[in-house]
């Protein structure tokens, strides 16, 4: 796109910062929200690893290539997940102190709807993701694309595949063959997107609602055991 | 010319926030001191769980920012510089401070300094006493940590004279608790039912303190193991535990072989000051044995108030001033905390 456009859509729209670390894609971009989503940048590494590594560098990057400055940002949008825990979170906090730090609301989506809105055909289908320890964190989707239930996490033979032909998300992809024991096509995208995460608080964003508190979707207790009885130490 | 430093400090239980002012050529000065702790969420499991303290860590971050700068009366926008605690501690923990340090850093435009937490609990020291004489030793006694440093510059020059071989000082403190029945964390409690007891009631083992162990190096794997032991003797023959006396004479262990240890260092180095600080510095027997043994070796001691010696963020905050002073170098938004950061990487 022409930077002279670039920068109308800008004059007529807001930027808007988009981040994602529900999955092994740390994801950050920026966007010009107007009547339309345009996406000005983005920045995309797979590396499961890196998320607190890569997601500030990211969006710094975004910004830059945006011919634009962090300062000129007027919301955050940010995957809430649910995905692994601590990638997850390093995307949560950075969302929470940049709005703090540049003075802007931080919207939380659920990372499974970002994915769900750049699936091309029409539903039901799921959106799965790989939550690990064997298990996914899933969601349905109904013919007009809205989630009908979820956001769960289950094993991938609990996942409720009746009426539904595909799945989006990396975890369709993983396990594919054991959702609906292979009725279930995988199909893209795999990950979160920066215009998936946008279109889930475009409608928040235009008409000016308060954002949700920027709460992780765990969907599962911290994994601690009580101490049981206390070992003797002499015989 | 001023400047105004945030500290972040993320490495366990405590979501510390601290802001202090560093003026040219002289101490910095604390301005605000925030901590949000998630200790009584780990109570019931006997120790700090660490997806406990990280989702804990997550909630906190932002209202402890927004407190510390209503505290020092700070916009966001007049800080100078961000320092945060890169290492050691959990990951998990660690991560959610760092990440956060570092769109602080991006959205106000300020420099960040990733730094060591150890040398974090000796620039504490000089919020409430001034500048460090150079050198000086410091003992860091805490659930986390027991080490004996030599400092020639907070900000740059930290030494490992000795740490412990097993447990920290604070870790058996928690285990001798649970075997006598006390809460979680066990300091406290011990320190309060040692008043009662006679701490030379039992003779319990001094670890690494023979003629062939490391001079510096500390063991207290073998006294939580003997105090477990005694209290098993003593149920076995239907004694009632006499508590006082084992928290006592088990204190009396602790503190004597950690201040003989870090005076004797102070008079083979030649250094004439000792900080000690962590969270067992508040312990009162060590506090007193400490004085008595620091006086008597014509060593300054110097511990910091107990609030200042627990984690928090102003020891971050404290520590980023003295590196900011010193010039430096930040440390950009790419790096990775390092759970096993050594306490010579005062800056990453
Ligand atoms: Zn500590």
């Amino acid at each position: 796109m022409p930077v002279g456009l670039r920068v109308a859509v800008r004059l007529c729209g807001v930027l808007v910062l988009a981040l994602d670390t529900s999955t092994p894609a740390v994801t950050a971009g920026v966007v010009a929200l107007g009547s339309d989503i345009d996406v000005l940048a983005s920045r995309v590494t797979v590396d499961a690893r890196a998320h607190g590594e890569l997601i500030t560098p990211h969006l710094q990057d975004a910004v830059a290539a945006a011919g634009a400055t962090l300062r000129d940002v007027h919301a955050v949008v940010c995957g809430a997940g649910p995905g692994p825990y601590t990638g997850l979170r390093a995307g949560m906090v950075s969302a929470a102190a940049l709005a703090h730090g540049l003075d802007v609301p931080a919207y939380p989506v659920c990372s499974l709807d970002a994915t769900a809105a750049e699936v091309g055909s029409p539903g039901p289908f799921l959106v799965v993701s790989d939550a690990r320890r064997r298990e996914v964190y899933w969601a349905r989707y109904g013919t007009d694309g809205l989630r009908v239930s979820g956001p769960r996490v289950d094993v991938p033979s609990e996942v409720d595949v009746a009426g539904v032909s595909y799945a989006a998300g990396d975890g369709a992809r993983l396990y594919e063959g054991r959702l609906g024991d292979g009725a279930v096509r995988p199909v893209e995208p795999r990950y979160p997107s920066v215009r998936g995460l946008v279109a889930c608080a475009a409608e928040a964003l235009r008409s000016g609602a308060a954002p949700d508190a920027l709460t992780p979707l765990y969907l599962r207790k911290p994994h601690a055991k009580q101490p049981g009885e206390r070992k003797r130490v002499s015989a | 010319m001023s400047r105004i430093v945030m500290g972040i400090e993320t490495s366990c239980d405590e979501t510390g926030v601290g802001i202090v002012e560093l003026a040219d050529g002289q101490a910095p000065r604390l301005l605000a001191d925030e901590v949000a702790s998630s200790v009584e969420q780990h109570a019931r499991f006997g120790g700090v769980v660490p997806e406990v303290a990280s989702r804990a860590h997550l909630e906190a971050m932002e209202p402890m920012v927004r407190r510390a700068c209503a505290t020092a009366g700070v916009a966001l926008g007049e800080l100078d510089a961000i320092a945060v605690t890169a290492g050691p501690g959990l990951a998990g923990a660690l991560l959610v401070g760092v990440a956060a340090a570092k769109a602080y850093s991006a959205a106000l435009d300020v420099p960040l300094y990733g730094v060591n937490h150890l040398a974090g609990h000796v620039a504490v020291d000089t919020l409430e006493h001034g500048p460090l004489p150079r050198p000086c030793l410091s003992l860091l006694v805490s659930g986390g940590h027991t080490q004996l440093l030599r400092v020639d510059d907070v900000a740059s020059g930290i030494t490992e004279l000795g740490s412990t071989v097993d447990d920290a000082a604070g870790e058996a403190y928690d285990k001798v608790a649970r075997v006598l029945g006390l809460p979680y964390p066990g300091g406290p409690p011990i320190d309060k039912a040692a008043r009662d007891g006679d701490p030379d009631a039992i003779a319990f083992p001094r670890g690494m303190t023979g003629p062939s162990d490391a001079a510096f190096d500390f063991s207290f794997s073998g006294l939580k193991t003997a105090v477990a032991r005694w209290v098993e003797a003593a149920e076995r023959r239907g004694e009632t535990i006499p508590v006082g006396d084992v928290c006592a004479s088990f204190q009396e262990a602790v503190a004597d072989v950690l201040t003989a240890k870090a005076v004797s260092a102070a008079q083979r180095t030649g250094v004439h000051t000792l900080v000690i600080s962590g969270g067992v510095a508040a312990n009162s027997r060590l506090a007193a044995l400490a004085r008595q043994r620091c006086a008597e070796a014509g060593v300054e001691l110097r511990v910091p108030r107990p609030r200042l010696c627990t984690d928090n963020g102003a020891m971050i905050a404290a520590l980023g001033a003295h590196v900011v002073a010193a010039g430096g170098k930040p440390s950009g938004l790419d790096f990775s905390p390092d759970p096993a950061l050594p306490v010579d990487t005062v800056t990453v």
